[in-house]
């Protein structure tokens, strides 16, 4: 067991376990596999004024937040108690374009050479970190889920509209990979 | 109470999400590139597998463990999903996560998501506050 945990999983064994998430949480309490839903939770809980939008009762959602909070308690479980030694075998093409625009290969998840405070304040930094994250939010919520409640819930259940969010989403990632991205690590340079 | 066990299947969520490396940045690039099946292999087995399992239910009448029949909300279209989805794309590959894997990343000590999670809480706000005047 300890074994199976400090290691990475192949994508298949990973994939069955993503995949039945979904009937856990409907069997559970009849809900919905999805992420994005607690960000809106937590705007409703934080923002002093009225936004129509925001303006129902997310207590009743609080379900959300106990999920979203479980997912950082599992993060850290993983990240720290059953971390995984080896590095991601990520594609060669990948990892030589990367590191042609500056941001050279790390284990850990996300780069050192991007995901740092000096950075940061650069205009780089600012744009991948800080407009990537809020792209992240807004589009979520305008799309009215993320990859897990389009991708993985609505796929599973056959709903037209997800395909169609997912197909959005992965037209925008890949204009985002191989376009901007590479124009925004370079520029000031 | 009763939520703790959403705390705990979210538990779960976080651990798979990091040990099948969905929440990797570099696994978010090399998708977008094409460069690897990884994650598309990632996502050919969890949607069959959900798919079989909501089958399962509606064909057996599985109900939830209060007893309550399980009910499944429609997703009505509309363009935001498009327009919506192309903006998460593009915050999706620089970022390299969804909110989900933010989350978890923020877990395995990754103290500078914190700021893309902050981020993704103001373009929820934003886009709350601007939904009135927003094509759907």
């Amino acid at each position: 067991m300890t074994t199976f945990l400090n290691q990475s999983w192949p994508w298949y064994v990973g994939g069955v376990l993503i995949g039945l998430m979904v009937p856990a949480l409907l069997i559970v309490g009849n809900k919905s596999l999805g992420v994005s839903a607690s960000l809106r939770d937590m705007c409703a809980a934080c923002i002093p004024f009225r936004i129509p939008f925001l303006d129902y009762d997310w207590k009743k959602e609080s379900w959300n937040l106990f999920f979203a909070a479980g997912i950082v308690l599992g993060g850290f479980l993983a990240g720290y108690l059953f971390a995984d030694p080896q590095p991601e075998h990520i594609a060669n093409n990948t990892l030589h374009a990367l590191s042609q625009n500056g941001v050279q290969f790390n284990k850990g998840f996300v780069p050192n050479d991007i995901f740092n405070w000096s950075y940061l304040r650069t205009v780089p930094g600012f744009i991948i970190i800080v407009v990537g994250g809020f792209f992240v939010g807004f589009g979520t919520r305008y799309a009215g889920g993320c990859t897990s409640g389009h991708g993985i819930m609505g796929l599973s259940t056959f709903q037209w509209p997800s395909l169609i969010a997912v197909a959005s989403f992965f037209v925008g990632g890949i204009i985002s990979a191989n376009w901007l991205l590479p124009l925004v690590l370079n520029l000031g340079k | 109470m009763r939520n703790l066990r959403y705390l705990l299947l979210g538990t779960i969520f976080g651990i798979i999400l990091c040990k099948v490396q969905a929440v990797s940045w570099w696994r978010m690039q090399e998708m977008f590139r094409f460069n690897a099946f990884y994650m598309y292999g990632l996502f050919a087995t969890a949607i069959p597998t959900g798919m079989l399992s909501v089958w399962l239910i509606k064909k057996y009448n599985i109900k939830t463990i209060s007893g309550e029949p399980i009910v499944i909300p429609k997703k009505k279209f509309n363009w935001g999903y498009v327009i919506g989805g192309l903006l998460f794309g593009l915050g999706w590959a620089f970022s390299g996560a969804c909110p989900g894997p933010l989350l978890a990343l923020i877990g395995a000590g990754k103290l500078v998501v914190i700021i893309v999670f902050i981020s993704a809480l103001f373009g929820t706000a934003v886009y709350s506050w601007l939904r009135p005047k927003l094509p759907h």
